[in-house]
């Protein structure tokens, strides 16, 4: 057994066995946020993936892979997405080095 | 694969039988509501073989309709006020009798649909159907797997998506596409892989922008159409060993709003040889009517109120937003 199993993800729906409530609050809420609106289904849908990868989620990256090409994403689109991942996650580690800089300065004579 | 081999496939791969799961929820058996659309499928030779095909169609094939055949078709259709008429295939046009099946049907003013792939329509043989669509108002419905060549053509062949295109540009000019102009075109959308299509809507207001902007031409309505697990897709979904998981996703993706909507509850399929089906699906999987009736035993009355023949590929058309051969079934 693997801590995430490819089968696992059809559980998803059954998050609300123990508090029904708070789960259909939930999927009502993701169906309103990842809809269309003023951005696209499919736009929506490649952030949602862009999401996925940088939070290495191996459910997200499945569903959102299998639902970008059901919305006629292709996969050089789906390749920039984790481009723009990487890029923002190796951006947010380097604009940290703010931290480090000030401190060294602040200790140094 | 011959089709007791795939029914028996798709039997033993799926953990919940169709039946089973309409009969959960009380929507088990369905009964048609009445015969609006009549379907004949007039030959099974075709110039492309894609892969996508669930009627294993190809330049291999032999099987045609007849003039005989259908002169009764014409018949059947002069008597019962069905509103809709649609050939399909193969390639329609390889029917050498369907020009001259175009000129009477017309005479009829019912809706009457051609799903053309198109291609032919550049040969020199074939070129003069377009005047022929457009002198009977024929509605052209034409499979287009994806807005750019690279999916289309994987699925329907080298150049497909090219000559495709180029004839849709031709119809254009002839005023098919155009709002208003009383010629209608509309493009299927196929999931060019092992996945379900997604919003109908979305994947049009894609189709209409991209195919405008790299190419200039038009065209009316997107139908998605999910690919069935029968003939040809059903050998690639086992030749790629997906064939489990994709029939997993059509179970879990089973929606109850499409099995009310099903295309079969107003459709008779007529095949080459007269036999009738609910569905082109049934007819690829030599599952007839339940009275197994031919064309020549054609009561618009019984038929209007048979029992649905159902199997485990029905899973193809209840599947998200629903398929049929107008698209999905739950808008």
């Amino acid at each position: 057994m693997n801590y995430y199993e490819t089968k696992d993800l059809a559980d998803f729906p059954n998050i609300g066995e123990w508090t029904s409530e708070e789960a259909q609050r939930f999927f009502d809420y993701y169906a309103k946020a990842t809809g269309d609106g003023k951005l696209t289904e499919r736009e929506k849908s490649l952030i949602a993936l862009a999401v996925a990868a940088t939070q290495n989620c191996p459910y997200c990256i499945d569903a959102y892979t299998n639902k970008c090409l059901s919305l006629g994403v292709d996969k050089e689109e789906m390749m920039e997405v984790f481009h723009v991942g990487a890029a923002m996650m190796a951006g947010i580690t380097l604009a940290h080095s703010t931290q480090m800089r000030k401190i060294v300065k602040k200790k140094e004579m | 694969m011959d089709a007791h081999e795939q029914l028996s496939t798709l039997d033993n791969i799926c953990r919940q039988n169709f039946i089973d799961k309409l009969a959960a929820i009380g929507q088990h058996p369905i009964k048609a509501a009445g015969v609006d659309v009549f379907q004949m499928n007039i030959c099974r030779k075709c110039n492309l073989f894609c892969k996508h095909c669930h009627v294993d169609a190809g330049p291999h094939r032999t099987e045609m309709m007849s003039k005989s055949l259908m002169g009764t078709c014409l018949q059947i259709l002069r008597e019962n006020e069905i509103s809709t008429i649609d050939i399909t295939g193969g390639a329609p046009e390889i029917n050498p009798y369907l020009e001259w099946f175009l000129n009477e049907a017309s005479q009829l003013k019912r809706r009457l649909i051609v799903r053309s792939n198109l291609t032919l329509l550049l040969d020199d043989k074939y070129r003069h159907f377009i005047d022929i669509y457009v002198r009977n108002n024929v509605e052209i419905v034409t499979s287009l797997p994806h807005y750019k060549a690279e999916g289309t053509d994987k699925q329907r062949g080298k150049c497909a998506f090219a000559t495709i295109i180029e004839v849709i540009g031709k119809l254009n000019t002839r005023g098919y596409g155009k709002e208003n102009s009383g010629l209608v075109l509309n493009l299927v959308h196929n999931p060019t892989g092992f996945y379900l299509p997604g919003s109908q809507s979305g994947l049009a207001r894609e189709y209409k922008s991209r195919l405008l902007k790299d190419h200039g031409i038009y065209f009316n309505d997107l139908f998605c159409i999910t690919n069935m697990p029968v003939g040809r897709y059903l050998e690639h979904l086992q030749k790629n060993d997906t064939l489990s998981d994709y029939m997993t996703e059509l179970i879990n993706s089973f929606n109850p709003t499409a099995a009310e909507n099903v295309m079969c509850k107003n459709t008779i399929s007529v095949s080459y040889d007269g036999q009738l089906y609910d569905c082109d699906f049934n007819q690829m999987l030599g599952l007839p009517i339940e009275s197994n009736a031919h064309l020549s035993e054609f009561d618009r009355e019984v038929i209007g109120r048979r029992t649905i023949v159902l199997a485990n590929h029905c899973y193809g058309c209840t599947a998200g937003s629903g398929s049929s051969c107008q698209g999905a079934t739950e808008k």
